[in-house]
């Protein structure tokens, strides 16, 4: 089977964000950069599926040429190709983002493409069903957990603490979560091969937003008093007394 | 006239309240279950779907048809699994944008949108066009709350087209929790751990708190990745969002994903070795030292007492 999975150049945020000074995009001067972990974890589960199944492995992102970076790790890990929709920087939004991919892969033959249930920055939740819809295929978003069987991808989704089971009929869109698999990390050989590997890429046309940031804002943190119970097993008895209090305990 | 897509739980009835504070009547869409007492949360009349069992495209193309039907000025979902992805379904269907996460709205034309973005440690401001406006509810972002005044609200039985499109994506099983289990997105009272508690033995303790308490044990994305607890007991922005009474924090240290999943609880408790951790300075509470001694002797003073 031929798996394409789509990922997203996100800040790694330390532990407080800070803006740019025109408030529309975080001040990266001084960070790294990465994927979300749900898409890490689409990454490591195409190669587990094509390992198992046999086929190819593609990853593609929408974003700066910087966003090669994410590209050659996922191709480090041990995916076959990549595919660069290269922006001026500027974010595209989610039905821009979908009819870019759809635009470069609808005569592929995908079986499968994965995504990251939602990309961790700007937290959309669309750009699967929207491919899906364009290009007619089935969608089922939240996946931790994925079996081939025939032409079925049969996909677990965490419900109420239980599963509920979808039988999805191949070639098909599907977003998973973290916790799907534990992604490995990338070999030597894998290093080396992507800094060299050769990536496709294309210049897509962003289109007027239909949800148009106007800016960001770091929310407020409301000023806190931390009330010191004590030091060390001493410290017990006054803790019961506050669980006490909060109606936690009778 | 806004409608609203209510599933059973919490974050529906914080969808209706924010859907409220849009101005317009509210109305409701339900499938299979549908809660009782939406009245009292200032619906006025209820559209029921009855399917057997779950299928985005079809709850999807039921709401699309009650939108030419109803003519809503918007169409409001809690930001549930199903609601992001009905929502999302109903979007492409309807060719038109949609916020997810949303904390605030200003209707207008375009509407003004305030919305969560990285799990809700950074807020954007934006615009959102569209003939009809969508918008999912961030979970936990709006504190629900009945109406002032509350009435009956009417119910409508709906059997909207659906073809076999709709349904190519179903639930065709289900596997139930194993029975008398806390859910961590229910329990009162959560006992989580991080780094600090050192291995997955460490969580004897922390189950037995959480026991006595009735409480559920979660953990951060580190315990997760590191094998000492499931997956599905990740507090944090890849992982549960929880909105207990009491959130008892052992040995986490505090970073800004597992924040976005636990700043709903009422109250925070942490317990840690370091008095610098930003988890204490979170917290309504600390208790500072060694989660190896302080658990036990507050396992023995809860049995004592």
């Amino acid at each position: 089977m031929d798996v394409l999975v789509c990922v997203k150049r996100v800040p790694e945020t330390g532990a407080r964000i800070l803006l740019t000074a025109d408030g529309r995009e975080i001040d990266t001067s001084y960070l790294g950069f990465t994927i979300s972990p749900h898409e890490e974890c689409a990454v490591e589960e195409a190669l587990r599926l094509v390992e198992a199944h046999g086929g190819s492995t593609t990853v593609l992102t929408l974003g700066p040429a910087a966003a090669a970076e994410q590209l050659r790790n996922a191709l480090a890990m041990g995916i076959g190709a990549g595919i660069l929709l290269e922006t001026d920087g500027e974010e595209f939004d989610p039905a821009a983002t979908a009819a870019a991919i759809v635009d470069v892969v609808r005569e592929r033959g995908f079986d499968l493409l994965l995504f990251g249930n939602e990309a961790a920055d700007s937290g959309d939740y669309q750009v699967p069903v929207r491919v899906a819809a364009t290009l007619g295929l089935p969608c089922v978003t939240g996946i931790k957990g994925i079996e081939i069987e025939g032409g079925l991808a049969v996909a677990r989704r965490e419900a109420a603490g239980g599963w509920e089971v979808f039988d999805v009929p191949l070639p098909a869109v599907i977003s998973v979560k973290e916790g799907i698999n534990l992604p490995r990390f990338p070999s030597l050989p894998g290093r080396l091969r992507a800094k060299k590997a050769e990536l496709e890429t294309h210049a897509p046309q962003q289109q007027a937003p239909g949800l148009e940031k106007v800016r960001l804002v770091v929310p407020v943190e409301e000023p806190n008093t931390v009330e010191i119970l004590g030091n060390g097993p001493e410290a017990a008895p006054r803790v019961v007394e506050v669980l006490r209090e909060l109606g936690v305990v009778s | 006239m806004i409608l609203v897509l209510v599933e059973p739980g919490e974050l529906s009835l914080e969808a209706l309240t924010f859907a409220r504070g849009l101005g317009g009547p509210v109305e409701a869409v339900g499938f299979n279950e549908v809660p009782d007492g939406l009245g009292a949360y200032g619906v006025s009349r209820v559209h029921v779907v009855g399917l057997a069992e779950y299928a985005p495209g079809a709850w999807a193309q039921s709401i699309v048809a009650l939108v030419r039907e109803l003519a809503p000025e918007a169409v409001v979902a809690a930001g549930s699994d199903r609601g992001q992805e009905v929502l999302a379904h109903v979007a492409v269907r309807l060719d038109a944008p949609m916020a997810a996460n949303c904390v605030a709205a200003q209707p207008g034309e375009p509407w003004l949108v305030t919305r969560q973005r990285w799990g809700g440690s950074l807020l954007e401001e934006a615009r959102l066009h569209g003939l009809v406006k969508l918008l999912t509810v961030a979970p936990h972002g709006v504190v629900a709350e009945p109406a002032a005044q509350g009435a009956e609200a009417a119910v409508v039985e709906v059997a909207p087209d659906l073809n076999d499109d709709d349904f190519r994506v179903m639930v065709s099983r289900r596997e139930e929790p194993a029975a008398g289990t806390v859910q961590l997105g229910d329990a009162r009272v959560v006992v989580g751990g991080g780094r600090g508690v050192g291995s997955a033995e460490g969580f004897a303790a922390l189950e037995e708190l959480a026991a006595l308490l009735g409480g559920a044990v979660g953990g951060s994305r580190v315990v997760t990745n590191l094998g000492w607890r499931p997956h599905s007991d990740q507090i944090g922005q890849t992982g549960a969002r929880i909105a207990p009474d009491l959130y008892i924090a052992c040995g986490v240290s505090g970073a800004i994903q597992h924040m976005v999943g636990c700043k709903s609880a009422k109250r925070i408790l942490a317990i840690n070795k370091d008095p610098q951790a930003p988890i204490v300075a979170r917290a309504d509470y600390a208790v500072i030292g060694d989660l190896a001694e302080i658990l036990p002797a507050l396992v023995a003073e809860l049995k004592r007492t």
